[in-house]
């Protein structure tokens, strides 16, 4: 094993790793502060979980990416073969 | 272990290499396109129950449509409510034994967030013509011409990963859970994919709605948007 892939590798785990932080930080805020929405406006409940859904996937989306990075790391290298 | 990113031919016909996600779209549209035909052959003014049911996914379409673009859901319906429906299934495709979801392969998902763009520039050029669609790219200053361009092109890309990246990974989590624990464990996982999935397509068909959204209203006047919300 050369140091390419103990690179790739390890790469490939930060980028996951770090890349979840920010995310779960962002979704927890964003949950956070629609539970305060519907707790002031329980009518309300429906819109807003709704938008949270969608907002919470767009979140998600960041750390989607950094899977997706950590993926062509490990399978799709253009650095190895 | 098998990689995400390639996918392997199934068979080929004459010099075409056709993969496994290619034969469970064919199915799907089959299933689809023939339930879609064989529910609408007799349509009654008081409906049944299956016809209220299919009311029922028509008009919630519709009321998305009308919401997000505030105008008549028409000229969108058919192409929203196909993208929403095949996604939909084809994320859920994964719970029958056997069928890997064919949104989880990068190419299926590249298919469909191409048709979004063309179908965004195509909208957008009936709303308004070429010059008029063209023009739209140097609003409100001819600075964020590239800009525009670019956002044109990334905007797509990642309609591409979203949806590549969260089916592909519930299907990798699965396949992990499985191999290290065994028969029984990977069940609320799949129940979390199942909700994943169906927020995913509900997020593609808003965001191909959005997009279309912004190509249309670039070429119409203001007054037009306030027309319609104050009657709708």
């Amino acid at each position: 094993m050369n140091w390419l892939e103990i690179v790739s590798i390890a790469g490939a785990t930060i980028a996951v790793s770090v890349g979840a932080i920010g995310p779960a930080l962002a979704e927890g805020r964003a949950v956070a502060a629609a539970m305060d929405a519907i707790a002031r406006q329980p009518e309300a409940a429906n819109t807003v979980s709704r938008t949270l859904f969608v907002g919470l996937a767009m979140i998600e989306t960041m750390a989607i990416y950094c899977l997706v990075i950590a993926l062509l790391l490990l399978f799709a290298n253009p650095f190895l073969n | 272990m098998e990689s995400p990113l390639v996918s392997v031919a199934w068979f080929t016909i004459g010099p075409v290499p056709i993969t496994h996600a290619v034969v469970v779209t064919w199915g799907m549209m089959i299933v689809l396109a023939g339930l879609g035909f064989l529910l609408t052959r007799q349509l009654r003014m008081t409906p049944g129950r299956l016809q209220s049911a299919l009311e029922l996914i028509v008009d919630t379409v519709d009321g998305q449509i009308r919401n997000t673009m505030r105008t008549e859901p028409a000229p969108y319906r058919a192409f929203i409510g196909t993208l929403f429906l095949y996604i939909l299934f084809a994320n859920w495709a994964g719970l029958l034994p056997g069928i890997e979801p064919p949104t989880a392969r990068i190419e299926t998902d590249a298919a469909l967030a191409l048709v979004v763009f063309c179908s965004v520039i195509w909208f957008g050029v009936k709303s308004s013509g070429v010059w008029g669609y063209l023009k739209s790219f140097a609003a409100p200053n001819p600075l964020m011409l590239p800009l525009n361009f670019v956002e044109s092109l990334t905007r797509s890309f990642s309609l591409l990963v979203r949806l590549f990246g969260n089916v592909m990974s519930g299907v990798f989590v699965v396949g992990i859970v499985l191999s290290l624990a065994g028969l029984f464990v990977p069940i609320p996982f799949m129940a979390l994919e199942m909700l994943t999935g169906a927020i995913q397509a509900y997020i593609f068909a808003i965001l191909a709605l959005v997009f279309i959204a912004g190509a249309v209203s670039n070429g119409e006047p203001e007054s037009s948007d306030t027309e319609s919300r104050s009657s709708s």
